[in-house]
């Protein structure tokens, strides 16, 4: 497990140290500008990349629909849906449960169908759950970024007993058992706690767990990339200019990592959305009522054959949003590490 | 390492999507043909309250399937009731249900005793005379002395755990006897409260009286176990035959086997038909896969009884309807709301007035899956339940906003007020029930948060009241069905003051009220079942005026006849079941 690992991330640093702050063809010489096209940055250069990438961009379109959707989700749903919580059980056969109408109950007033049993209009459950997903998704990312960020730097930088300690505390996370740590968390979980309450704690709690194993992948990445940065010329002339510390990481070295970084937390995101889908799926996510993806696909477990449609649509929400994210991300990584296998 | 697992995701989340995709085609297409009964089907609720396919034919192999195994097929560790029903092929009681369909199971007759006993006046002793011609599987008379032996091992605890204890709790209160296994006298037979002046008589001897006392004497653990035969805690793997059939083969979680006892006489036995030749159980991990190999035929009936799963539930009742019996199962699904969190009686009234009970009754599965609307807490079958009692008028099925507004006012918070809904997070219908009344109470301004806490500790959080108070449960979602189908067996632990625990506690609502405990009192002394019924509708009666329960269903059961089956019907006495010891399979 842990040997692959370095192997894969330090390639991965390598890679991206040849081609992200300078441009191709131009290694050492950083911030003197490129001889043939003058005057583009590297971001301009993968930006341009980044516009030739058709399906990337297709992703990118994707995205940015589904969080506009997430923000004004009380507005579409208020146009056209019904309140997410509201019940419409005269929708629902009582016999059995589902509902009346064919397909899910799928109509004019109910464009996705209705949830069995109760009567829930898919539709807005969906809107709202997309609000679940991309926040705690969103989250959990810049919070495993934050700290991945931090202590990768500080480790790679400083080395010694300081990189041999945080490397072993982040083999010790990647090797933890975070779905089973999850479940038991949010199981002694109060109701109440600093102010928030209901589903509140549940999102923080879902945040700061999934973030919090996530930063160790972070770290990896940008403690590969800090080592072998460090003891480049430019910043051994910034040390010998009297440079401190602190700027160094900073002005130095923080620029140079923001490439591999911005690569790293959009792949983490779609990730992030599985794992709070599949939290949900087993009781751990947000609480009842709140709608959330991972909650309607295990609610429609128990109706799979007599009601397909309402298993079929969360799960293809989770489907596109993953799949939207990661097309994104993987134009991101191409457009930023023009070098990098695909 | 990023790209390659991303990648797979992907592709995981497509094969998901398609496989879902192809899974629509299939349910929407096969939803919509068929509608036709099985061949030979006896018809929707044919074994309700009668007998579907009456005969007398005997033959052929009666095939259970199971989804769950025993907890002990050992008749003194078994607890789970398809466990007791199962137990009477192979033992037999000195009173037992009778063999009759619906409410008229749960009187009791003789089996292997002449009578149903003789109760001194003081209702404190019961002596019993043993039939002639009742035998073991090696011939050997079933004697006085076995029946004690057997039921002294319920006292073995610590070797033989599980099963019901009432016995040990009614004959020995204080714990004096430590079980045959720790007995010093030479027979083994040193219970005191039991006697056996000779090999046909068995005395009991109650420090107090209990009514119920032959209900406890019905259940499989008061079954005869022959010394030289009792291997301890193996006992459950091959249990020696005092009943119609004998253990033949048996692997844990596979199969059973059993076949013929020929030295059970059926002059001997009023309750047992004995028809098939053989008798089969399978065991299967798969609940969806068993239901359709029931459909198939493959098999003739649920050993467990737990009901057709939800996703096989719409195909049964729209193609296969004359195959399906839909009994009561005497389980009642409710919200109880424990005084220490909620303690002002017009609060809990508020709730009460405001739930939606028709709601609540399709969160459970509507009237065939779920069951009826109930009214009240005691289920119908039991004797003193009173089906038409509806002190809050939840009958009607719509809340009644105008008298739950009316009593907040009188709780002093008109307005509402913030309150916590605990349920199991394992049971996905109680979670739609929890979801149902958070709803409905959000009408009248009752903010109720619904907390899921783990299914499997539940005597420890639900189960200690003063977890119940630290967390603020002040709606607890549970279920109760009685060990044995009277006042005492239902109601008691639910209601009875002294039944409080500090862990493993039924009585959430921590009901104390020395009313309904001396009508307990009075009702166990109460030999007569009608009379002590009287007192059980009285509890009942006040069990509502304390507005801490809110009954939500009787609950009923959709369980799968196979056409091949004769004799069928289900036995309130044993939870809507079928009444296993009377079925054939030849018609």
């Amino acid at each position: 497990m842990t040997a692959p690992l370095h192997e894969t991330s330090a390639g991965e640093a390598t890679a991206t140290v040849d081609g992200a702050p300078d441009a191709p063809g131009t290694p050492d010489k950083s911030g003197s500008g490129g001889k043939a096209i003058e005057g583009r940055s590297p971001w301009k250069i993968a930006w341009t990349r980044l516009k030739r990438d058709k399906l990337a961009l297709a992703g990118a379109f994707v995205v940015i629909f589904l969080i506009l959707v997430a923000i004004f989700a009380p507005v579409i749903v208020g146009l056209l849906g019904h309140p997410p919580d509201e019940f419409h059980e005269d929708q629902i056969d009582p016999l059995f449960g589902t509902p009346i109408g064919s397909w899910g109950g799928i109509n004019g007033d109910f464009l996705l169908g209705v949830e069995p049993v109760n009567g829930r209009d898919v539709f807005s459950r969906i809107v709202y759950g997309a609000r679940i997903s991309l926040l705690v998704a969103f989250l959990a990312a810049v919070f495993a970024v934050f700290l991945g960020t931090i202590l990768g730097i500080i480790a790679g930088y400083f080395g010694g007993w300081i990189d041999a300690a945080l490397s072993r505390v982040m083999d010790v996370m990647l090797a933890f058992p975070q779905l089973l740590f999850t479940i038991a968390l949010v199981s002694v979980l109060p109701n109440e706690l600093l102010g928030l309450d209901g589903s509140g704690v549940r999102i923080a709690a879902l945040v700061l767990v999934i973030g919090f194993f996530g930063w160790p992948y972070v770290g990896r990445i940008v403690r590969g990339q800090t080592l072998s940065l460090r003891n480049r010329e430019y910043v051994e002339a910034a040390q010998s200019l009297g440079a401190g510390r602190f700027y160094i990481l900073r002005r130095e070295l923080l620029p140079n990592l923001i490439a591999p970084i911005t690569v790293y937390a959009t792949l983490m995101i779609p990730t992030n959305i599985l794992t709070e889908a599949a939290l949900s799926f087993l009781g751990a996510g947000v609480k009842p009522p709140t709608a959330s993806w991972g909650q309607m696909l295990s609610t429609a477990i128990t109706t799979y054959e007599s009601d397909p449609l309402f298993m079929v649509i969360p799960g293809l929400a989770i489907f596109i949003t993953v799949l939207a994210f990661n097309l994104f991300g993987d134009g991101v990584r191409d457009a930023l590490d023009p070098k990098g296998s695909r | 390492m990023l790209k390659s697992s991303q990648r797979r995701i992907a592709a995981g989340a497509l094969l998901a999507a398609a496989t879902m995709v192809v899974t629509t085609a299939c349910g929407g297409g096969g939803d919509k043909d068929g509608g036709k009964d099985s061949a030979g089907a006896a018809g929707f609720n044919a074994g309700v309250n009668k007998v579907a396919n009456a005969s007398d034919k005997k033959g052929g192999e009666l095939k259970f399937i199971g989804s769950q195994e025993a907890d002990n097929w050992d008749p003194q560790r078994g607890y789970y009731g398809f466990v007791w029903d199962f137990a009477r092929y192979y033992t037999r009681q000195l009173v037992t249900f009778k063999a009759a369909p619906g409410t008229a199971s749960t009187e009791l007759v003789p089996d292997l005793a002449t009578d149903a006993g003789k109760v001194s006046a003081d209702g404190l002793t019961y002596t019993f005379t043993l039939k002639d011609g009742i035998t073991w599987e090696d011939g050997k008379p079933i004697t006085s002395k076995d029946i004690k032996y057997g039921i002294e091992r319920i006292w073995a605890q610590d070797v033989i755990s599980g099963g019901p204890i009432y016995l040990q709790q009614v004959l020995d209160p204080k714990g004096e006897y430590k079980g045959p296994y720790k007995d010093t006298s030479a027979d083994k037979l040193g219970l005191k409260a039991i006697e056996t002046p000779d090999d046909k008589t068995i005395i009991f001897k109650l420090p107090v009286a209990n009514g119920d006392f032959l209900q406890m004497l019905a259940m499989p653990a008061a079954s005869p176990v022959r010394q030289d035969k009792d291997t301890k805690a193996q006992y459950g793997l091959k249990p020696f035959s005092s009943g119609p059939y004998k253990w033949q083969s048996y692997t844990p979680n596979k199969s059973i086997k059993l076949v013929r006892n020929d030295k059970w006489d059926a002059k001997t036995d009023t309750v047992r038909k004995a028809l098939p030749d053989s008798i089969s159980v399978t065991f299967t991990t798969n609940a969806d896969d068993m239901d359709n190999r029931l459909v198939e035929g493959e098999y003739d009936l649920d050993l467990n009884a737990t009901g057709v799963g939800a996703a096989a539930r719409q195909k049964v009742l729209q193609q296969h309807k004359g195959n399906v019996d839909n009994p009561q199962t005497g389980f009642i699904r409710y919200a109880v709301f424990p005084q220490t969190v909620i303690p002002n009686i017009e609060c809990r009234k508020a709730i009460i007035y405001a739930a939606d009970s028709k709601s609540l009754q399709t969160a459970r599965g509507g009237p065939q899956a779920g069951g009826d609307i109930a009214p009240n807490m005691l289920p119908p079958g039991i004797k003193g339940a009173d089906p038409q009692a509806d002190p809050y008028g939840k009958l009607a099925g719509t809340p009644d906003l105008a008298k739950a507004k009316d009593a907040l006012k009188k709780c002093g918070k008109p307005n509402g007020f913030k309150t916590t809904i605990a349920v199991r997070n394992n049971k996905k219908i109680e979670i739609a029930t929890a979801e149902s009344l958070q709803q409905s109470l959000k009408a009248v301004g009752i903010d109720a948060q619904i907390d899921q806490f783990d299914g499997a500790q539940t005597s420890g959080i639900i189960g200690s009241p003063k977890v119940v108070k630290e967390k603020g449960y002040g709606i607890i979602i549970m279920g109760w069905g009685a060990d044995f189908p009277t006042g005492q067996g239902f109601l008691q632990p639910l209601v009875d003051g002294r039944f409080i625990l500090q862990s493993g506690n039924n009585n959430f609502a921590e009901l104390n009220d020395k009313a309904i405990n001396g009508l307990f009192d009075q009702a166990l002394k109460e030999t007569d079942p009608a009379k002590a019924g009287e007192l059980y509708k009285q509890i009942n009666t006040k069990v509502s005026e304390a507005a801490v329960y809110l009954p939500f269903t009787n609950e009923k059961n959709i369980i799968w006849r196979s056409s091949r089956l004769t004799n069928v019907y289900t036995a309130d006495a044993y939870n809507g079941r079928y009444d296993y010891a009377s079925l054939g399979v030849v018609k």
